[in-house]
This record gives C-alpha cells, sequence and structure tokens, in this order.
C-alpha cells in the first residue's frame, strides 16, 4: 500500500444479520462434536455441527452474492474484498509453515540428534544406540531399541524419489503434472473472462475443476497404497507424521479450492454471474487455487524429492 | 435477507439500533460489537482474577490448605489462558472496534457481519473450554503452554484444542477486518503518517495476530494428532522431539505477548499526549520503534527455551536478538517522557493510570531485559522471577493501559463523566495493589521458588504472605472499577464533544455519545 | 572482587528489608560458574537500576515541574533528531556492553567435555522423582542407580496437620553424593513428561526431556548439602520432587560407594529369607505410602479420570501375574511407570501383598500374597 489516501464512497454497512450468530452457534456444536467424536463420545453432534456449519456458509455466501448483484458493491468494498483474501491466504500460509518448520526441524535436528550425530547427539549414544540418522528413517529409534523389524518397508516403491528410472511410475510425479496444470488452465479461464468469453471460460475452468478432482482421487489411491502395502501410516513414527500430515492438510486444501471453483463454475453456468469487470468470487478461488499449488510444489520438494 | 438490501433502497442509514436482546445478537455495529468484546472481557477478567485469587489463597502460607495439586494446575493453567485469550486481547479488540473507525473517520469496519462472527465465536470456545469442568478428568491442567508430552497425555486435551482452534479464527478473522478497514477506509487526507498512533498499533498487532495464529492452530492441531492419533511430532520414540513443540508454540507466544502490549503503547501515546497539552514527542519515530519491536519479535522466540539444551549458537543469537528490542521500546519511554516535558500537565485518572504504566511496564521490561541474558536465565527461568516479570508488563502494563483507556474514551461512549474522585481511588488502589502483590515475586523468585508450585518450602513463606494480601487488595479494588463503569453507564455529569482540553483527533469531533453511525460521510482531514 | 561489591551493596539494602537479606536474591552458590552468574546477575541488575534512576528520576521531576498550575503555556516541540539518536545509540552501547561478558559465561557454561578424572551421573526425571546412575560405578553387573523420593508426610502438607520440619518438600530418603573438586557431569533425561532439574547453588536449571540428553557440568568447590526443585510443570506432583546434593570429600564418597556395593550383597541374601504376611504387609505399607499414594491415594481409591481405583480392582484382587508384570513393566503410554528399577524384589513383593490384601481387597479377592522369590523367579523368566 501506498501512503495514498484511499477514495471514500458511500460504503456499504449490511444491517443488522443473524448469519453470524447462527454460524457461531453451528461453530459451537461443531467443535464440541468434533472434542466428543475423538474422545469416543459419538460423533452425531459433530455431524449436526458441520451440516450446520455448511448450510450457514453457503447461505452466507450466497447473500454476499445477491447483494453483490443488487449492486451495493461499490469498488471501495471490493477492493476491501481484495484485501480480506489475500491476508486469509497469507494465514493459510502461516499454517502450513508450522507444518513445515516441524518438517525441517525433524528433518534436520531431531533424527540427527537420535541417530548419535551434531551438537546433540549424546542422546543417540546412550538412549538410542541402534537407531541411526537417515532420511526418510525406515525404523523409528524405540523399534531399534526393541530390536524390532522395521514395519515399514520403505519408499522404495512410490512415496519417495529413488531413482529416475522409476519416475514414469511414481505417483507424485502425476500429482504434480495435475495440479500444475490446473494451474494453467485456471489462468487461462481467468483471460478468457476477461475477454468476456464466457464459453471459453466454462470450459476451461471445469476442466480445472475435473484436474482438482483427479488430483484427489490419485492421492487417495497413494495413500491406499501406503497403508495396505508400505506399512506407511500416521502412526509408524515421523516419517509417516509428516508425510500424511503435509499431504493431508494439502489434500484437505485442494478439495476445499475444488469445491471453492466448482461453485464458481456454478455461479457462472447456471446463474451467468461474471462479467469482464466483476468476477471476484472467481478471481478469489482461483488466487486459492495457486497458492495450493505452491504449497503443492514445496511439498514435492521436500516430502517427496530432496 | 433481502430485508437488507431492502433499507439499502431507501438509502436511509440512520436507523438506531434495534430494541431488545436481539440487537447484541445480529448487531453489524462497530460501537455495539466494540461494547460487546469489552463486556465480555471484563467478565472473563473477574473470572481469570477470581481463579488468580485462588491461587494466591492456596500460595498464603506453605502446605496444602484449599485445593489439591491437580485444582491448582488447573487454576493456574485457566488464569492464564483467560487472561491472555479471554480479557486482555478481546479488550484491545474492543477498544479497535469502537475507535479504529471513528478515529481514521470510516463508518464502519470493513465486514460488519463478519466482525460479530469474530466476536461470537469466543463465548463459544470459552464455552467449549470450560465445559471440561463438568467431565471427568476436569479442566486442563498442563499450563497455558501446554507442552508436550504432559498435555499429549491429559484428559480432555480435545476440548481445549478446539476452543484454542475457535479462538484463531476468531483473532485471525478480527485481524483482517482490522487490516482491511485501515488499509482502505481512511477518510480522504488522513495519510498513513498521519494515521493515529492508537490505529498505528493496531494495524502492527494485527498483522501479528495473522502471521502467528495460523501457527497456534499448527500447535494443537499436532498436540491432537500426537494425543489421539499416534503421530510422534513430539515424541522421541517415533522420532520428533518434545522441544519442537515448544519452538512452534514460542513462535507464536513471543508475538503474542506483544500483541498484548503494542495496542497500550498506542494508548498511552494519546493519552500522555492529551495531558500534557503538547502534541506527542516524536511520531514518526514511535511508529518505526512499533514496527521495530514487531518485526524483531519474530526472531527471538527461543529466549522462553534457554534451558532446554539448544546449542551454543542457538542460544546466543536469540540472547542478542532479544536484547536489542530495549532499544526501540527505550526509544518508546523516552518519548513518552519528552512529551511530558515542558507540557502543561493535569492529572485526571487516564493520566493517571498512563504514567504509572510508563513506569511499571519499564519496571518489567527492566526484568524481561535480566531475562534475556542467558547465563543467568538458567537461574531466573521457571522462577516467580519470571512471574513477577510478566505480570509487571501484563497487569501495570495491558491492563493498566485498558483501564486508562476505558476512562479516557468512557465520556465518548457514554456521554457521562466518570466520577473523578472515585477514579484516583480506583488507581490508587489498584497501584499500591499491584506492587504489593507482584513485587515481592522477584524476591521469592531470586531465592529460587518456582513457579506453577502448589506448595513451596519454608524460606518463601513472608514474601508469599504479603504477595496474596496485594493481591486481595488489587482484586477487591476491580469491584470498584465495576461500580464506576456501570455508574457511568447509567448517569453522570455530561461531557462535552471534545471531553478533554487537550485532546486531538476525529473522534473528538462528533457528539459524546458518539451517534450510533458516524462519518457516513468521509470528514476531511487536513494536512 | 566485583561480587563482594555486590554482595556489600545487598547487605546495605537489606537492612531495610525485614527477611533476611539471603532470601531475597539470588545465591552466590558454591560453583565457579555459579559465581560468575551471580556476579554477572548484579552488574545487569545496577545497570537497569542506574537506568531506572536517570530515566524516572527525569519522568518524576518533569511530572512535577510541568503541572499545569506551574506551567500554564506547553510548548510545542515534536521531534529533535540529534536527541533520539542519541537515546538509541546510548542503549546500544550498553546492550553490547552487557552482552560481551554474558556471551563468555555462556561459552564457559556450554563446555561440556568430560574431563581426566571427572564423573558421569546420569539424572532421569520420573513423575515424580528423580533417578540417578552412576555410569561409571558398576554394582553386580549394572552401573549405580537408585532413586530419590520425598520425605516429607504427607501429613505436613495436606491441611497442616502437624508441625513443618525445617526441611519441608526440600528432603529426600537418597540423596545424590557427588564428590568436591571434581568435574561432574549430569547427563539429563526424563522417563515421562519433560521435568527440570535446577540446582540454585550450582547455578544448574536443564530441562529433563524424554528421549534426549542434556548435559550440565560442575564442580563443587565446598562441602555441604545442597537443596534445589524439579522447575518444569510436570503434572500435579511437579511441587514434590526435590533434589538434594550431598557434595563429600573424596574419602567419605568412596566410603559411600563401598556401602551401596554392600546392599547390593545384603539384598541377595534378603530374598531368600522365609517372608512373614506380616512383615510383607508392614514395608508395603510404607512403601504404597510413598510410593503409590500421590496417585492411587492412600485409600487406594483413586482420582476418577486420572487414576484408576486399586481397592476393589479386578486385577489388583484376582490376578497376581497380571498385576506383578504391570508393577514390573509399567503400562506403556499411560502414567503407570514401571516400578522394576525403583523398587527391590522384597519392596516389590511387598506392596502387591500389601494392595491385595488391603481396604476390603482381601475380603473381595483371593487374598494370595507375592513373595521377594516371585518377583526374582519374574525377573529370570524375563530374561
Ligand atoms: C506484555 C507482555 C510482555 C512484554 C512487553 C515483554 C517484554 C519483554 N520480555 Fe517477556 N514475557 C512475557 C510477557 C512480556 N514480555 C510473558 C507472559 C512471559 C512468560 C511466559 C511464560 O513462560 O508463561 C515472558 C517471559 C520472558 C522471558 C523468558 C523467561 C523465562 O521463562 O526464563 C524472557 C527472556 O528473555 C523475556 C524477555 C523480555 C524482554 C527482553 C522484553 C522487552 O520487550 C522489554 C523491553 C523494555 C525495556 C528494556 C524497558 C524500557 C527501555 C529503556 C528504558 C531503554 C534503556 C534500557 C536498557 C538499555 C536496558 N520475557
Ligand atoms: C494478562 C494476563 C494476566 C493478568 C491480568 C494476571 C493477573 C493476576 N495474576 Fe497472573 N498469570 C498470567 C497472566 C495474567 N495474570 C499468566 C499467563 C500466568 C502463567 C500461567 C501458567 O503458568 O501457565 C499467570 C500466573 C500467575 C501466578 C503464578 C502461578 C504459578 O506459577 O503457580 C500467580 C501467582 O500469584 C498469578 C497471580 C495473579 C494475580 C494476583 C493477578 C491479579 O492482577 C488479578 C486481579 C483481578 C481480579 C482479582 C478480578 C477482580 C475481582 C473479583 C473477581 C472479585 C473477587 C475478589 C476477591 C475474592 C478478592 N498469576
Ligand atoms: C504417576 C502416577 C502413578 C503411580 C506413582 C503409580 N501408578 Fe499405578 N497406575 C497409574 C495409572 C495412570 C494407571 C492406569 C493405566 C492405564 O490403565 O492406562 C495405573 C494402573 C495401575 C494398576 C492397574 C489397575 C487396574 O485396575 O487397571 C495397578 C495394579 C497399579 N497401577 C498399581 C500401582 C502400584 C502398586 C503403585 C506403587 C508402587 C503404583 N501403581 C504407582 C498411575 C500411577
Ligand atoms: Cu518434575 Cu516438575
Ligand atoms: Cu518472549
Amino acid at each position: 500500500m501506498s501512503s495514498e489516501t484511499v477514495g471514500h464512497q458511500k460504503y456499504y454497512v449490511p444491517e443488522k444479520s443473524s448469519i453470524p450468530i447462527v454460524f457461531a452457534i453451528a461453530t459451537f456444536f461443531a467443535g464440541m462434536g468434533a472434542a466428543n467424536a475423538i474422545t469416543g463420545n459419538g460423533s452425531t453432534m459433530l455431524i449436526a455441527g458441520m451440516v450446520a456449519v455448511v448450510f450457514t456458509m453457503a447461505y452466507w455466501f450466497a447473500t454476499v452474492t445477491r447483494e453483490s448483484m443488487a449492486g451495493l458493491d461499490t469498488p471501495q468494498l471490493n477492493t476491501s474484498y481484495v484485501y480480506g483474501m489475500g491476508w486469509f491466504i497469507f494465514s493459510e500460509v502461516m499454517f502450513f509453515f508450522a507444518f513445515f518448520g516441524a518438517l525441517f526441524y525433524i528433518r534436520s535436528f531431531s533424527i540427527t540428534w537420535l541417530g548419535g550425530e551434531g551438537a546433540k547427539g549424546i542422546a543417540g549414544d546412550l538412549l538410542w544406540p541402534e537407531f541411526e540418522a537417515v532420511w526418510p528413517p525406515m525404523i523409528t529409534p524405540e523399534q531399534s531399541l526393541l530390536g524390532d523389524q522395521a514395519t515399514t518397508v520403505g519408499p522404495k516403491e512410490n512415496m519417495y524419489l529413488h531413482s529416475l528410472s522409476g519416475a514414469l511410475t511414481w505417483l507424485p510425479l502425476w500429482n504434480t503434472v495435475v495440479l500444475l496444470s490446473s494451474s494453467a488452465t485456471v489462468h487461462v479461464a481467468h483471460m478468457a473472462l476477461k475477454e468476456n468469453n464466457r464459453k471459453r471460460f466454462n470450459f476451461w475452468l471445469g476442466i480445472t475443476v475435473l484436474l482438482a478432482f483427479i488430483f484427489v482421487i490419485l492421492q487417495a489411491v497413494e495413500y491406499y497404497e501406503a497403508y495396505a502395502h508400505l506399512g506407511l501410516t500416521l502412526s509408524s513414527g515421523v516419517y509417516g507424521t509428516t508425510f500424511f500430515m503435509l499431504t493431508g492438510f494439502h489434500g484437505m486444501h485442494v478439495l476445499i479450492g475444488g469445491i471453492f471453483l466448482l461453485t464458481q463454475l456454478v455461479r457462472s453456468t447456471g446463474y451467468n454471474h461474471f462479467s469482464d469487470k466483476e468476477h471476484f468470487g472467481f478471481e478469489a478461488a482461483s488466487w486459492y487455487w495457486h497458492f495450493v499449488d505452491v504449497v503443492w510444489v514445496c511439498l514435492f520438494l521436500f516430502v517427496y524429492i530432496l | 435477507m433481502s430485508a437488507v438490501v431492502e433499507n439499502h433502497n431507501h438509502d436511509d442509514h440512520h436507523h438506531g439500533p434495534a430494541k431488545g436482546f436481539m440487537r447484541w445478537l445480529t448487531t453489524t455495529n462497530h460501537k455495539d460489537i466494540g461494547t460487546l468484546y469489552l463486556w465480555f472481557s471484563f467478565a472473563m477478567f473477574l473470572l481469570g482474577g477470581a481463579f488468580a485469587m485462588g491461587i494466591r489463597a492456596e500460595l498464603f502460607e506453605p502446605g496444602l490448605q484449599l485445593m489439591d495439586p491437580i485444582r491448582y494446575n488447573q487454576l493456574v493453567t485457566m488464569h492464564g489462558l483467560i487472561m491472555v485469550f479471554g480479557a486482555v486481547m478481546p479488550a484491545f479488540v474492543g477498544l479497535a472496534n469502537w475507535l479504529i473507525p471513528m478515529q481514521i473517520g470510516a463508518p464502519d469496519m470493513a465486514m460488519p457481519r463478519m466482525n460479530n462472527l469474530s466476536f461470537w465465536l469466543l463465548p463459544v470456545a470459552f464455552t467449549i473450554l470450560l465445559s471440561t469442568a463438568f467431565m471427568e478428568g476436569g479442566l486442563p491442567g498442563f499450563g497455558w503452554t501446554f507442552y508436550a508430552p504432559l498435555s499429549t497425555n491429559y484428559p480432555n486435551v480435545a476440548f481445549f484444542v478446539f476452543a484454542v482452534h475457535i479462538m484463531g479464527i476468531s483473532s485471525i478473522m478480527g485481524s483482517i477486518n482490522v487490516i482491511v478497514t485501515i488499509m482502505n477506509m481512511r477518510a480522504p487526507g488522513m495519510t498513513l503518517m498521519k494515521m493515529p498512533l492508537f490505529v498505528w498499533s493496531w494495524l502492527i498487532t494485527a498483522y501479528l495476530l495473522i502471521a502467528v495464529m495460523p501457527v497456534l492452530a499448527g500447535a494443537v492441531t499436532m498436540l491432537l494428532m500426537d494425543a489421539y492419533f499416534g503421530t510422534s511430532f513430539f515424541d522421541a520414540a517415533g522420532g520428533g522431539d518434545p522441544v519442537l513443540f515448544q519452538h512452534i508454540f514460542w513462535f507464536f507466544g513471543h508475538p503474542e505477548v506483544y500483541i498484548m502490549i503494542l495496542p497500550a503503547f498506542g494508548i498511552t501515546s494519546h493519552i500522555i499526549s492529551t495531558f500534557s497539552r503538547k502534541p506527542l514527542f516524536g511520531h514518526a519515530s514511535m511508529v518505526y520503534a512499533m514496527v521495530s519491536i514487531a518485526v524483531l519479535s519474530f526472531v527471538v522466540w527461543a529466549h522462553h527455551m534457554f534451558t532446554v539444551g539448544m546449542p551454543l549458537a542457538a542460544e546466543l543469537f536469540f540472547m542478542w536478538a532479544t536484547m536489542i528490542i530495549a532499544i526501540p521500546t527505550g526509544v518508546k519511554v523516552f518519548n513518552w517522557c519528552a512529551t511530558m516535558f515542558k507540557g502543561s500537565i493535569t492529572y485526571e485518572t487516564p493520566m493517571l493510570f498512563a504514567v504509572a504504566f510508563v513506569v511499571l511496564f519499564t519496571i518489567g521490561g527492566f526484568s524481561g531485559l535480566m531475562l534475556a541474558i542467558t547465563p543467568a536465565d538458567f537461574q531466573y527461568h521457571d522462577t516467580y522471577f519470571v512471574v513477577a516479570h510478566f505480570h509487571y508488563v501484563l497487569v501495570p502494563g495491558s491492563i493498566f493501559s485498558i483501564m486508562a483507556a476505558v476512562y479516557y474514551w468512557l465520556p465518548k461512549w457514554t456521554g457521562n463523566m466518570y466520577d473523578e474522585k472515585m477514579g484516583r481511588l480506583h488507581f490508587w488502589l489498584s497501584f499500591v495493589g499491584v506492587n504489593v502483590t507482584f513485587f515481592p515475586q522477584h524476591f521469592v523468585g531470586l531465592a529460587g521458588m518456582p513457579r506453577r508450585y502448589a506448595d513451596y518450602s519454608l524460606q518463601f513463606a513472608e514474601w508469599n504472605a504479603v504477595s496474596s494480601v496485594g493481591a486481595f487488595l488489587f482484586g477487591l479494588s476491580q469491584l470498584l472499577f465495576l461500580y464506576i463503569v456501570v455508574k457511568t453507564v447509567f448517569a453522570g455529569k455530561k461531557a462535552t464533544p471534545q471531553v478533554w482540553d487537550g485532546a486531538e483527533g476525529l473522534e473528538w469531533t462528533v457528539d459524546s455519545p458518539a451517534p450510533y453511525h458516524t462519518f457516513e460521510t468521509p470528514p476531511k482531514v487536513n494536512g | 572482587m566485583k561480587n563482594k561489591l555486590g554482595l556489600f551493596i545487598l547487605y546495605l539494602l537489606s537492612s531495610f528489608a525485614s527477611a533476611d537479606w539471603l532470601d531475597v536474591n539470588m545465591p552466590v552458590g558454591v560453583t565457579d560458574i555459579s559465581q560468575e552468574v551471580f556476579t554477572l546477575h548484579m552488574a545487569i541488575f545496577f545497570v537497569v537500576v542506574a537506568i531506572g534512576v536517570l530515566v524516572f528520576g527525569f519522568l518524576f521531576w518533569s511530572m512535577w515541574r510541568y503541572q499545569k498550575s506551574k506551567n500554564d503555556k506547553p510548548a510545542d516541540f515534536k521531534e529533535n533528531h540529534k536527541l533520539e539518536i542519541l537515546w538509541t545509540v546510548i542503549p546500544t552501547l550498553i546492550l553490547v556492553a552487557m552482552a560481551i561478558p554474558a556471551s563468555m559465561t555462556l561459552k564457559t557454561i556450554y563446555d561440556h567435555e568430560a574431563e581426566e578424572g571427572g564423573i558421569d551421573i546420569q539424572v532421569i526425571g520420573w513423575q515424580w522423582k528423580w533417578q540417578y546412575k552412576y555410569l561409571d560405578e558398576q554394582v553386580g553387573n549394572k552401573p549405580l542407580s537408585f532413586f530419590s523420593n520425598l520425605t516429607t508426610p504427607p501429613d505436613q502438607y495436606e491441611f497442616n496437620r502437624v508441625e513443618k520440619s525445617e526441611n519441608y518438600l526440600l528432603e529426600v530418603d537418597e540423596p545424590i553424593v557427588i564428590p568436591v573438586d571434581t568435574s561432574v557431569r549430569f547427563l539429563i533425561t526424563s522417563n515421562d513428561v519433560i521435568h527440570s532439574w535446577y540446582m540454585p547453588d550450582f547455578a544448574v536449571k536443564q530441562d529433563a526431556i524424554p528421549g534426549f540428553i542434556n548435559v550440565a557440568k560442575t564442580r563443587v568447590n565446598e562441602p555441604g548439602i545442597y537443596r534445589g526443585n524439579c522447575t518444569e510443570l510436570c503434572g500435579e506432583r511437579h511441587a514434590y520432587m526435590p533434589i538434594v546434593v550431598k557434595a563429600v570429600t573424596r574419602d567419605e564418597y568412596d566410603a559411600w560407594l563401598q556401602t551401596k556395593r554392600d546392599a547390593a550383597e545384603e539384598l541377595a541374601y534378603l530374598t531368600e529369607k522365609e517372608w512373614t504376611v506380616d512383615e510383607l504387609m508392614s514395608i508395603g505399607e510404607e512403601i504404597y505410602a510413598t510410593r503409590c499414594a500421590a496417585c492411587h491415594q492412600a485409600d487406594g481409591s483413586g482420582i476418577a479420570g486420572f487414576y484408576p481405583a486399586l481397592a476393589g480392582s479386578d486385577i489388583v484382587m484376582n490376578d497376581k501375574a497380571r498385576q506383578t508384570e504391570i508393577l514390573m513393566e509399567g503400562i506403556r503410554g499411560s502414567q503407570m511407570q514401571s516400578f522394576a528399577e525403583q523398587l527391590n524384589e522384597v519392596e516389590m513383593a511387598s506392596v502387591i501383598t500389601f494392595t491385595k490384601l488391603s481396604w476390603g481387597n482381601e475380603r473381595s479377592g483371593d487374598g494370595e500374597i507375592v513373595l521377594p522369590k516371585d518377583i526374582v523367579e519374574y525377573k529370570e523368566n524375563d530374561t
């Protein structure tokens, strides 16, 4: 932002609204329900809460859309949305930052030290004499201490690129291709919209949504492989932990982003909502999509390749 | 929702508030929401304070008198959590809601409905958190810092985790709202460098919030996964490290403590300048100082972890980085002194609180600097010296600044003047109380009394008794505060728009009480 | 030199306070490091006091001099760049001056290398007691190891039923013994949650992190008994796991080691002995009170949501084998820890017998007893 002041028109301030309070109550049931479900007290409340959250959210977005279609938005309000979305994405970046931070810490410090190397390698020497510092670790320190066999047969098959020759049968590579091309298609869609070519816009947006769901399916296959054949699970030590948590949260964001884009597709095909100038809903979704894409690139680098 | 659209077609904005209880549930008005936040935070302050009274009563003498140690740990934990997330942060958000739109000449916050949601998520989160009191296993008792692996094996931690998530969502939405409002809705002519300092302080705070609340969310998520889904982020047996938790937590935690002080800096700057009847000294350098503090706050987190056994290089780095923060903070303290120098000062209640803030916060800052000296921190860490440090920056720091702000702007909010005599009485009781409570904690801390102890050895007995007496005095004086505020809401001498002679800023140009909608057409700010 | 000055000034200040001055300041301690840290502490303390006197002096003077009644016309200056630079640069210099000695001391503390003739003691935090393992001293085929439990009786802390003893909460059954003028390395770790090993007189405070080792090296100059605490919140009895170190001369230390070896031999004989139920019950009662009651409560009722009741527990009443296994191995992922190293065979058998024959369990359960030789047998089968 430059220090220049912003023009000031009449800013749209909605009158009282009961959506937020309903949303808050729904969140209460979702949060309480989630905790109950996890502690083994049944998941009815969670399901009810989540349904309520989704419906209120949908209703809220619909309301905003309706207001916007009714021409209540001023350019200034649109600027608010632009900033708002931008900073929301930034907060998501910071959420992933925490998990990447954990990955880096585990890879460069805790595994090293437990393996008896580095500044605090004395831990490995004294407490985990058999454990070796390699990434990814196929055996946990505890297993090494008990003399157990590794339960993870390892990244050789799938998760982790071990040789270039295997690259073509390697799922993550295809996932990367899918996601990167979806970033391109969403961009093409955006260009089309700017030229007011609605047909092309719908087409490319549709392709993007398709790619999003292909990605999710591929990832599901990958998870299935990991659990069924590789012994790599959430509870098989830090490798499983970081692998599933990072890719899992990313996958969740792909799903959310995909639904977000799908919504825009429906708005465009079903309700004819966008014009070449006014299409912030779509723009927000596409920023979100690019963000998800960038996260994947980092994942691909740090979880799969390096 | 079509009603919304219709209303607008009348192009008539001068609605008063809706009638009755629903007004508070459905409001989108920044002043209403500000009021909700402030009352909520005050209620939480009383609750957290009541817990503190429980702590101090138990510590009045050695031995277990009132509760078993599980209960004690729960009190300490809930006291910390409630004061931080329930009292101080919401109070500042409440002030932001009331003041930012008025100070920058905006009609409201940028996203009024989301603003309402941000507030109502707080009672939701605290209900979930407190609901564990009625469950087997009870309230969380692992300290407000919830270190793994104590917390990963604790009953009911799932409720705690989701409560923190919801608080985080609330804060993130709140801070997005603040940033967007400030960036997008200033009146014409209000350049960034002309922006009042409270607004500046909140802009920076909002950036901090938005950067660190998601990290906290990450921390509690990992905790949840370790506790219930068998991951091993914080478990060496699986290849993780309990210290990793602390790194993530304090990456959030340290900026968090500055989130609790930056708005206080803003408030103090306004009040000192008003009652000195003199422009603030070094407006620009105040801004730069706050920005530097905020930036530095991201690289000092491990000063809370000097004893976890980090490699030497890390210890040195975090020691030096932490010490540097004294420089910009010093600039602020010196600027306040210079503002008063050659002023024409009167000492109404807000000014008394503001000056006490400067002095007592600085004392807290000094002990902070001592804590930053790593070798010495090996002795101070996790003793009452730390407790003394952070209560000095938080109670006569953050809390005093909030009280100063309430006295200062209350006439603007309610249209009535508070009772000056009572205000001063409240100040003096609080001032004495706070020092009697927390100063002796330096002594017992240096002599080696560890914190989070339900019971302690005999040599600490005298000073603990003194501290408890001070705490009861301080606690009771806050009931006086409640009384003064309630009385002012309903009655009192009518306030003029200007209220204080020396006050400057857009909020003083509108009536007292401020009309329900202000600045629907933007005011012009002169260069 | 400097710390003598510090002490002296503190002594002067102390005449204002009613409490003994030692109670209001950091201990000077009995190691070179602790004295260095004390000096550092006093130095920074005086620097901030000096800054405080200047800043607050100026502030209070302005507050008084420029009250409205004394000065009706406020000035209107807004900044002064020279001044602002000055008060940025001066604190910077002060900080640099503080950082240099602090960094040097830190570097000394971080010298973790083992020294010629030094001893290594592994310190393990448990909920809520400390275990000490002398890594270079063998007893039988294992390193010398023992646990250090609080001995202050509950009557003193619960509802202050009896007068508190002098070392209330700072007394243990077996202090750790170290020789003076010898380099001692503490290799600190934990068995469950994070604890922290804090000995003010040595200026040592290191967290005990499960799965990792933190090293603290010390060399005590004066014989004596030193007391410290656990300083990381580790659950409800965090305040009840003190540390007591006995620093003795080299000869006394060697003699102490010998008594430890003799005790081990005696024990082997005791497991052979014929035990009566009454003997087992009286040993068991004491062990239960000091080792188990913290969690399972004195009357065996446990705490709902945290610790299961042993009174009426099916395992305790009817499943001798499983109970022995629980006590020997602990229950993974819970606070129920292994007592295999904490209790010898006699104590182990006694405490199990005690739980089986108390609180009505003797009537509702199988009423069997466990003998020390059963435990010996268990250990043999296990390996
Ligand atoms: C409002 C909250 C707040 C603020 C503003 C601060 C400010 C500071 N804090 Fe504090 N701190 C806390 C809240 C806060 N802290 C809390 C809650 C904890 C404990 C958390 C827990 O464990 O539960 C904590 C703990 C804590 C620790 C960890 C101690 C330990 O656990 O061992 C440390 C260590 O470095 C520290 C340092 C500092 C420093 C250097 C500052 C600096 O910002 C202070 C700077 C100010 C000054 C120095 C005074 C003014 C300056 C001058 C007059 C200039 C001239 C001065 C000199 C050159 C000396 N703090
Ligand atoms: C902004 C934050 C904030 C505030 C305002 C306070 C306010 C107070 N705090 Fe707190 N405190 C923390 C943040 C805060 N604290 C944190 C983060 C911790 C660390 C927690 C942890 O270790 O995990 C802590 C820990 C802490 C401890 C250490 C416990 C331990 O380590 O074992 C103690 C002990 O004295 C204490 C005391 C007090 C007291 C007496 C007040 C008083 O100022 C409170 C005064 C207010 C009232 C009393 C309310 C008003 C009055 C009534 C409700 C009427 C009833 C009155 C009576 C019965 C007299 N606090
Ligand atoms: C630090 C706390 C703690 C201490 C000390 C402790 N226990 Fe336990 N104990 C537990 C917990 C927690 C459980 C439940 C574990 C589980 O089932 O997950 C338990 C379970 C048990 C059980 C199984 C009970 C049942 O019905 O399932 C027995 C028997 C037992 N403890 C005996 C003892 C004895 C004897 C001692 C002392 C020598 C002792 N415990 C000391 C915490 C403790
Ligand atoms: Cu062990 Cu606290
Ligand atoms: Cu900090």
